[in-house]
């Protein structure tokens, strides 16, 4: 690892409220060596990519468990780059079946990482990401 | 912990140490001499079935006298495909309905607010109003089948609802049976779910159980969810003890305004979750009808035997299932619904094998439905009442589950009570270290998951999806135009007036709010009042 903490948000868009993968992830990631920022729930995508840019976050981490991650991840990608931050790498987890990974991948999202990846794997890709 | 058990093993490969989530230990071999060790006493531990403290059934003759209901959760687009798709299940000899609602609806939007863009209708069905349960239940019997709402913050608008659409296709209202899941301090700990402040949140599930005692008789107007503690992390100990405490807050609720709990603690159910380890789980629902009816029999003085009942659902667990090798998961709801069967189970459901990739497609739906119905016709579990009763081991490790579930509560009775544990974030800490604790477990290999960390095998799947249909947001909107445009326009603001007031004068609100949906108001202009006066919940940091 460089000399500075990687900075990631995890974060649980719309309106599910599943939330025990995304706290499992912003666990191990702080047992990682990691600093994490939670947003907590119900969040829009201005409010979460505004967090990300505001925290200066290296990972943006999204949480989807509806089958709306194509939509979701679309929105915050756009937004990432209308803001000029599209620096900032975009992983998603959740329910997402193999099929919509390329497309995802097109849309820009650097991670995906559907239920069932272990947490080393997505730990490791993020450390591997940033540095 | 919250799966099978820890097991250790010496370099022989003998399994040396077994310990169950909730801290049990297991001994290789159990006689006489532990149930002398334990204090077993028939009359006291268990009783006939049928009999306080009822740890071996509710009824004295258990499934001989009337078979579990099988309950398995469907709803999904438009009320027209719900409606299709319970038809299809009640012609499949399923026996009561158990409603998906899609995420907007939970969280009190209406399908045109731009917050429920891409959701209208995927998680379950779409309800904007009354006109929606209109269809949803069309060709119903109300008299006959009861329904599970499941749906938390806005339970009051849609116990509110059932009673209308009851009413407008011509069902006596006192006869009519829905249960609406109605339990927000769970919906906290898990699932998510939440709209306004805990206590006014809380009040409307008083408002709800004052509400039923006298206008639905039959509805069982609060189901307790130690099912999703469980999912968000708990041990089998701590969800029962959880649960329990939950149940004790609305009671406390109703209590203070004047009531009796024996006037309402019989209609208070129970959705329990089952994966993991078959023994522990029977020790922990056979513990736990003797805890609850002990809890209110000597907490609340409730004495009638039919409401010292623990009921309920008692149902398979997502969280046991796994994305690897999906089939596999065909056989673990089985092993689910045996140890429901075990357990005494009234009411049974399973998660459907495909879950890890999406909604159930109708064939996993199917499936799911035809297992528990194999285990009750099939292999013997109609035969006899509660038949593991007196194993030596069975008997010692259900009165161990009762010591750790009292364990539980006193824990968090000593540090101030359920609510002010659930709002200072504690027992949600716990529970998301566990649930990191688990996975964790599982990526170490230290809990086994066969097809994921042992005999694994990196096939790829492929899979049937329910496939989401975009042109149901579409129908759904133009169905919530047509609704708006036809209502009285005067009549709906009277009425939501009038729920305002009463909202906020602190009295029932549930007369006003069938007012409001015989009116035709949307559920996102009834939830929008109480939002206003009740204001928003604000989350404690978990992580």
């Amino acid at each position: 690892m460089g000399d500075k903490r990687i900075k990631v948000v995890v974060a649980k868009p719309g309106l599910d409220g599943h939330d025990r993968g995304a706290k499992v992830v912003a666990l191990a990631l702080k047992e990682a060596g990691m600093e994490v920022i939670y947003t907590g729930l119900h969040q829009s995508v201005d409010s979460i990519v505004n967090t990300a840019i505001q925290e200066d976050a290296d990972v943006l981490g999204l949480s989807v468990m509806t089958g709306g991650h194509v939509h979701i991840c679309k929105e915050v990608v756009e937004k990432l780059s209308a803001e000029g931050a599209s620096d900032i790498k975009v992983a998603v987890g959740g329910v997402i079946p193999s099929r919509d990974i390329p497309t995802l991948k097109d849309l820009g999202v650097a991670g995906v990482f559907p239920g069932g990846t272990p947490i080393d794997e997505a730990v490791a890709w993020i450390q591997a990401t940033v540095n | 912990m919250s799966d099978v058990a820890r097991y250790v093993q010496n370099e022989k490969g003998e399994v040396t140490s077994v310990t169950y989530p909730s801290g049990i230990e297991v001994k290789a071999v159990y006689g006489p001499e532990d149930l002398e060790r334990i204090g077993f006493d028939y009359e006291q531990d268990l009783g006939a079935p049928g009999t306080y403290p009822f740890t071996r059934n509710n009824f004295p003759l258990g499934y001989r006298s009337r078979e579990w209901t099988t309950r398995q959760y469907a709803g999904f687009g438009t009320p027209k495909e719900t409606n299709e798709r319970w038809h299809m299940l009640l012609s499949a000899g399923q026996t009561g309905l158990n409603v998906a609602f899609d995420l907007p609806t939970q969280m009190g939007l209406d399908s045109d607010d731009p917050r429920a863009a891409g959701e209208v209708g995927r998680v379950g069905m779409a309800i904007d109003s009354l006109r929606d349960f209109e269809i949803a239940f069309e060709g119903i019997d109300m008299h006959r089948v009861g329904t599970g709402l499941t749906i938390n913050a806005v339970a009051s608008i849609m116990m509110a609802m059932y009673e209308a659409v009851a009413e407008k296709y011509g069902f006596d209202t006192g006869k009519i049976s829905c249960t609406p899941q109605n339990d927000i301090i769970k919906e906290v700990l898990g699932r998510g779910a939440w709209i306004y402040d805990l206590d006014s949140a809380v009040r409307l599930i008083g408002d709800t159980i004052e509400y039923a005692i006298t206008a639905q008789p039959r509805t069982y107007p609060t189901s307790i969810c130690g099912y999703h503690i469980r999912e968000s992390g708990a041990n089998s100990a701590q969800e029962m003890a959880y649960a329990f405490l939950i149940a004790n807050t609305y009671i406390d609720e109703v209590v203070k305004r004047g009531y009796d709990a024996k006037d309402f603690a019989g209609r208070i159910s129970y959705n329990l979750n089952i994966y993991g380890n078959l023994w522990e789980q029977v020790a922990k629902f056979r513990a736990g009808r003797k805890v609850w009816a002990r809890n209110l029999k000597e907490r609340y003085g409730v004495e009638k035997r039919s409401d010292l009942m623990l009921k309920g659902l008692f149902a398979g667990g997502g969280s046991g299932l796994m994305k690897a090798e999906p089939e596999n998961n065909i056989m673990r709801g089985a092993f689910y619904g045996l140890a429901a069967a075990l357990s005494g189970a009234q009411s049974t459901a399973l998660c459907s094998f495909d879950e890890a990739y999406s909604i159930p497609s109708p064939r996993a739906a199917l499936l799911s439905l035809r297992t528990l119905q194999i285990i009750m016709d099939e292999v013997g579990l109609r035969d006899t009442v509660d038949p593991l009763a007196g194993s030596y081991f069975i008997e010692t490790i259900t009165k161990e589950m009762e010591e750790k579930i009292l364990g539980e509560m006193k824990e968090i009775e000593d540090r101030g009570g359920m609510l002010e544990n659930v709002k200072n974030g504690y027992v949600g800490r716990k529970l998301s270290r566990q649930a990191y604790e688990w996975e964790i477990g599982i990526e170490r290999g230290e809990l086994i998951k066969v097809g994921v960390n042992k005999y694994a095998t990196a096939r790829e799947e492929e899979v049937e999806l329910h496939e989401y249909n975009e042109s149901w947001q579409d129908t759904q909107i133009a169905n919530l135009k047509e609704v708006r445009r036809t209502r009285d326009d005067k009549q709906v603001a009277e009425r939501l007036k009038a729920l305002t007031d009463v909202a906020r004068s602190g009295k029932n609100v549930m007369s006003a709010l069938k007012d409001a949906c015989l009116a035709y108001c949307t559920v996102g202009e009834m939830s929008d009042v109480f939002l206003e006066v009740f204001g928003p919940y604000k989350e404690p940091n978990v992580v």
